[in-house]
């Protein structure tokens, strides 16, 4: 019986390494391990076996079994692991070959930087609302003190529908229309589309965008207006950004001042780009004035607070370093494609 | 504005700065300075020269030879210059000194430097100058000939420095005033904020009592009828004139402020322009008829010869000064040819007056003629300021003997400016600077200013020339200017917090504009205003409601004209551009506003109506575009089905390529091929595809509020039916049946074919669909899902579809 078992082991042993397929090794485990296999077989013939011999039989039956089995287990390993090496060898592909890339469109250059511009005062905790770009005299000017004959109201600079009605000129009366609303605390920023009437050229559109911002509370003060307007530009511009602020006059602000920042492409020292000034002039800023609070209806002596406005087309062409200012409007493929 | 620095040193003795010094401390104090040139930045080593002898050059008939004494030595300098002569006193520019440009005016970057060298073989060590190359010309040195060196006064000093002579070692400053700084469009002004700037005194010239022992009311009288345009009126009389050239000082400082000197009473009025900020005017006496002055509003139709020449409308609005027959100036804008002085004047009204600057500004446009003087007056001048400069200029006609000043002078002061008083509140400053900045420190700086206070009442006295100072936030802006923006600290607000975000309709634009950039568009931007020629371009009936455009009453011209009542002309010249420019697959999105009055013309606002706008050309189809519009309305969570309706009814797209889109049973927009007609109108040549979707309409569906629904647990089973349809009946209707009649079960259809040819029936077209049923709580039984199929079949077959087995 013995050497019946060891005859069988050692034969399905050759057959297994001689196997090169899967194929090979299944007919082995039939043969040998099957319901009519040899190995099943002299299980079988078991009961010819004396009853005091047939432990160490049962035994070494089964140690035989599992010595197949475990055989064929590691062969099949050895098999699949050869098969799947050759299928990744077989797979090899050249890796520079052109990419299949998704064709995704590309957001206009003012939008990438509008949309910077307002997570950074979002951030802060400001509202971004709108106003109408076909607006009022009276917003667009009149509360904003600029009275009747004001040399801003000149036709040659706005654009007229009739007396009382002209295309916005700033994105100033929409402070006035938020504080009209008389909510406080304010905090807002509110970009848009304005127009003058400029003729076009590589500076200058008759139609732009602007952002404005205002923030009234009880205790704002000209320092807020520094420290907030400094945070924003050091968020766009980078932390190592300077900023200027030198004294001006807006009829709706007082004081009133034009921010300059450090210029970001030479740090300040003088380039082309700053004309050699180190600083580029950004935006207009400053207090609320007191005549504007009022006629918006809200009370000069319990609150204050500043704006301020800046032009998007002018920052973007800073950002990107456009040099003609047609081209944000021409539309051509070519250049939307590098933003 | 510009000033001379020497001069506003002079009023400012104390003030020692460098140009760049200068120009970065005015601008931090609220003066800004644009940009300054110092005159003599491409001169160097150039003297004044005596040519002692002069001989011919031995090899070349056009150059002499010139021995000059140049002070320190006498040199010889070549030139080919036919001006030059023994004894003529000349600027000289020594061995490696420079000069600005050439004698063609050309201007050099650096200047060109000048080395001895040798002329045709003799040796010449320096150049002899022109106006012109010294970096000026003619017109500011008339006394410069046409062609050749300049040739100096007699009795200049020899060796001195000829830059200084001329009046060139100054630099120009030019400054952005603000229109409310009426006072700063003056030397004066600008003098006044430089010595508070630098903490220096100001010192103004004295002003002398000028005047003979006549009585200027002897020889003239004065009315002021519109008194409301002209709020004073002065003048005064100067008799036994002398023409003649003005000295060097004042040539020197009108050269230096930008204007030419011509004689002495013309050279006294701009200099006292420019000083004071006064405009002047001064008229001959013996034109002046029945010795009167009238200052009255011309009369409707009324013409007029200024001293240019020109024949001028005026009208009522426009004030005129005259005498007791004619008019003989355009009050605040220009004289008369009739009464303007020549040389042979000998007796003259020299007239300060203050016009109203609304109505300068405006007669100025009417009558299409801008002056110096207007541009003064139209600022809305201090009419305090106008017998200071009268008293002025007659000081300076006496010291430069330019004549005789008659006594006395007419004023005519209906009401009289006063200066204003308003609180010191140095607290109510600090709470608006957030500084902490001591009373005694604003004092100081007011009183720099020449803002008096008074003690008693505690008030801030403005003078009238201040006339922006209103209120305490003024007086704030002051105390900062002063105290250095720069110092002022910084903070983040404090107080209550709020919470920033967008607001919904910026919110549904953002997600919109980010869908359609996943989908291959990018963004383009175009006017709001276009031609009202576009409609016509456009194809829209004569009696469309969309050419009901709102018109721009001061258009840049027709192309900008009216605003845009639809989306699609900008976007159909983008694209244009682009295919002109051989661009391809393009795809374009624009978010922009049209404008829809409520009623023309125009009474209240106008609709502003947020479209957004699609279209491409080269890949893709009308399918494409369908599958945007429903990408979209899928990421703003509208959930129902989109429909389609091809009687969309639009002009400018394809007949059989159009359709409105609906949600809802309500059009959120349209979309379509666009008419080769209209393709044909903006030069395009591919099939063009656009889509546009209403904002505000969408706005009304949008729905962020989702809630998850189970993933299904039970099988599904799906039923494929074919059909041959009628060609006029569109897959949208099969659709419809699919939808009402599915019942409960059906969960979803996909069309897998669809063929139209030889092997179908004429007029009919075979259609496939794929149709899964599955429920979500029990396995579904096969009678189920028939008595679905045959509601559906049913329904199909009585739309005349046969069903192909």
């Amino acid at each position: 019986m013995k050497d019946k078992l060891q005859e069988i082991t050692k034969r399905a042993m050759e057959q297994i390494d001689a196997a090169e397929e899967m194929s090979a090794l299944n007919d082995v485990r039939v043969a040998v391990l099957g319901k009519k296999g040899e190995l099943t077989a002299v299980l079988k013939s078991m009961k010819d076996v004396k009853p005091e011999d047939r432990p160490a039989v049962g035994q070494l039956v089964n140690e035989t079994r599992s010595a197949i089995e475990e055989k064929l287990a590691e062969a099949k390993e050895r098999m699949e692991e050869a098969e799947l090496d050759h299928r990744l060898k077989s797979e090899v592909i050249d890796v520079t070959l052109p990419a299949k890339k998704a064709k995704i469109g590309h957001l206009h250059p003012n939008t990438n930087v509008l949309q910077e511009v307002e997570d950074i005062f979002v951030g802060m905790g400001y509202e971004v609302v709108e106003g109408p770009e076909v607006e009022y005299d009276y917003y667009n000017f009149e509360a904003l003190n600029i009275p009747a004959n004001h040399p801003a109201k000149d036709e040659q600079d706005t654009f007229y529908i009739n007396k009382d009605i002209l295309l916005r000129t700033q994105t100033s009366p929409v402070q006035v229309r938020v504080m009209e609303k008389g909510k406080l605390p304010i905090r807002m920023i509110a970009p848009g589309r304005v127009f003058r009437s400029d003729e076009v050229d590589a500076t200058h559109s008759p139609s732009f965008h602007q952002i404005e911002g205002m923030v009234i509370d009880k205790n704002i003060t000209f320092a807020d207006l520094k420290g907030t307007l400094q945070e924003f530009v050091k968020q766009l511009f980078g932390a190592d950004t300077k900023v200027k602020f030198r004294p001006h006059h807006f009829p709706f602000t007082e004081p009133s001042a034009e921010m300059d920042v450090s210029c970001f492409k030479c740090g300040g020292k003088g380039c082309r780009f700053c004309k050699g000034e180190g600083w580029i002039e950004i935006l207009g800023c400053g207090m609320v004035h007191p005549k504007v609070l009022k006629m918006s209806g809200i009370d000069p002596n319990e609150y204050q607070g500043f704006a301020f406005g800046l032009g998007l087309e002018r920052i973007t062409l800073l950002k990107y370093e456009i040099d003609d200012m047609r081209l944000l409007y021409e539309n051509d493929d070519r250049f939307l494609k590098q933003f | 504005m510009r000033t001379s620095l020497n001069w506003i040193k002079d009023l400012v003795p104390g003030l020692e700065a460098t140009p760049q010094e200068f120009m970065d401390a005015m601008t931090l104090s609220g003066s800004k300075v644009e940009f300054y040139e110092c005159m003599d930045k491409d001169l160097e080593k150039i003297v004044v020269g005596q040519i002692e002898k002069i001989e011919k050059h031995p090899d070349a008939d056009k150059l002499v030879i010139c021995q000059v004494n140049v002070g320190s030595e006498t040199i010889q300098i070549v030139t080919g210059a036919p001006n030059v002569y023994e004894g003529a006193k000349v600027p000289v520019v020594l061995d490696g000194g420079r000069v600005a440009g050439g004698h063609d005016g050309e201007k050099t970057e650096g200047g060109i430097k000048i080395k001895k060298g040798k002329l045709r073989g003799v040796e010449s060590n320096g150049m002899m100058c022109s106006i012109e190359e010294l970096g000026s010309d003619r017109n500011m040195f008339p006394d410069a000939p046409e062609y050749g060196i300049y040739i100096f006064p007699e009795d200049t000093q020899v060796g001195a420095d000829a830059v200084k002579v001329l009046g060139l070692d100054d630099a120009v400053v030019e400054y952005e005033i603000t229109s409310n700084r009426v006072d700063c469009f003056a030397v004066l002004g600008i003098a006044r904020e430089a010595a508070a700037t630098f903490k220096k005194e100001f010192v103004p010239q004295v002003v002398t009592k000028t005047g003979n022992d006549e009585d200027v009311n002897d020889y003239i009288k004065v009315s002021v009828e519109a008194t409301d345009l002209c709020p004073r009126y002065t003048a005064r009389v100067v008799k036994n004139i002398k023409i003649a050239p003005s000295p060097e000082w004042m040539q020197k400082r009108l050269r230096a402020q930008g204007i030419r000197p011509i004689n002495n009473i013309v050279d006294i009025t701009n200099y006292v322009m420019e000083e004071y900020g006064q405009p002047m005017h001064a008229y001959d006496m013996d034109t002046i008829e029945g010795h009167e002055i009238r200052v009255r509003r011309a009369n409707a139709g009324e013409t007029f010869v200024t001293l240019d020449g020109q024949e001028r409308n005026v009208d009522e609005n426009v004030l005129m000064i005259c005498d007791g027959k004619k008019a003989i100036g355009i009050a605040g804008i220009m004289g008369g040819e009739n009464s303007m002085i020549t040389d042979n004047v000998s007796t003259m009204l020299f007239e300060a007056a203050c016009f109203d600057g609304t109505n300068i500004r405006l007669s100025s446009k009417r009558v299409g003629l801008r002056t110096d003087a207007s541009g003064k007056f139209e600022k809305g001048l201090d009419p305090n300021n106008a017998m200071d400069a009268m008293d002025r200029a007659c000081q300076l006609v006496e010291e430069l003997g330019a004549g005789q000043v008659v006594g006395g002078a007419i004023d005519i002061y209906t009401k009289k400016m006063e200066g204003r008083r308003l609180p010191f509140e140095p607290d109510k400053y600090n709470h608006m600077l957030g500084t902490d900045i001591s009373p005694e420190d604003m004092l100081e700086y007011f009183k720099r200013l020449d803002l008096g206070y008074d003690e008693k009442t505690n008030e801030v006295l403005v003078p009238s020339w201040r006339q922006d100072l209103e209120s305490y936030a003024d007086l704030a802006e002051e105390v900062a200017r002063f105290y250095g923006y720069d110092r002022i600290p910084t903070s983040l607000p404090s107080g209550e917090a709020t919470t920033g975000r967008l607001s919904e309709k910026l919110k549904v634009e953002k997600i919109v504009r980010n869908v359609a950039q996943f989908c291959g568009f990018s963004q383009g931007m175009t006017y709001s205003f276009e031609s009202p020629k576009v409609f016509d371009k456009l194809l829209l009936d004569k009696d469309d409601v969309l050419r009901q455009a709102i018109v721009i009453s001061n258009p840049l011209g027709e192309d900008f004209s009216i605003m845009r009542t639809l989306p699609l002309n900008g976007m159909m010249t983008s694209l244009a551009t682009n295919a002109n420019r051989r661009n391809k697959d393009v795809r374009l999105f624009e978010m922009g506003n049209i404008y829809l009055p409520k009623q023309l013309p125009l009474t209240e606002l106008p609709e502003e109506r947020m479209q957004l706008t699609l279209g491409m050309y080269g890949e893709g189809d009308f399918f494409t575009m369908k599958g945007v519009i429903e990408e979209i309305t899928s990421q703003l969570g509208m959930d129902a089905k989109l429909t389609y309706d091809p009687a969309s009814g639009k002009n400018f797209l394809h007949p059989g390529r159009q359709a409105n889109v609906l949600y809802q049973d309500k059009v959120i927009g349209y979309l379509g091929e666009v008419h080769p007609k209209v393709c044909a109108n903006y030069g395009m040549k591919e099939r063009t595809y656009i889509a546009v979707v209403d904002m505000p309409a969408v706005m009304e569906f949008v729905s962020f509020d989702k809630k998850y629904e189970g993933i299904a647990k039970f099988p599904a089973a799906t039923r494929d039916i074919s059909m041959v349809v009628p060609k006029e009946i569109l897959v949208g209707q099969i659709e419809e049946v699919f939808e009402t009649k599915g019942g409960n079960y059906l969960e979803s259809y996909e069309l897998f074919d669809i063929y139209e040819g030889n092997q179908i029936l004429k007029g009919h077209k075979s259609v496939a669909y794929s149709l899964t049923f599955r429920a979500k709580d029990k396995n579904l039984e096969e009678e189920d899902i028939t008595a679905a199929m045959n509601r559906i079949l049913k329904a199909l077959e009585d739309m005349g579809i046969q069903l192909r087995k």
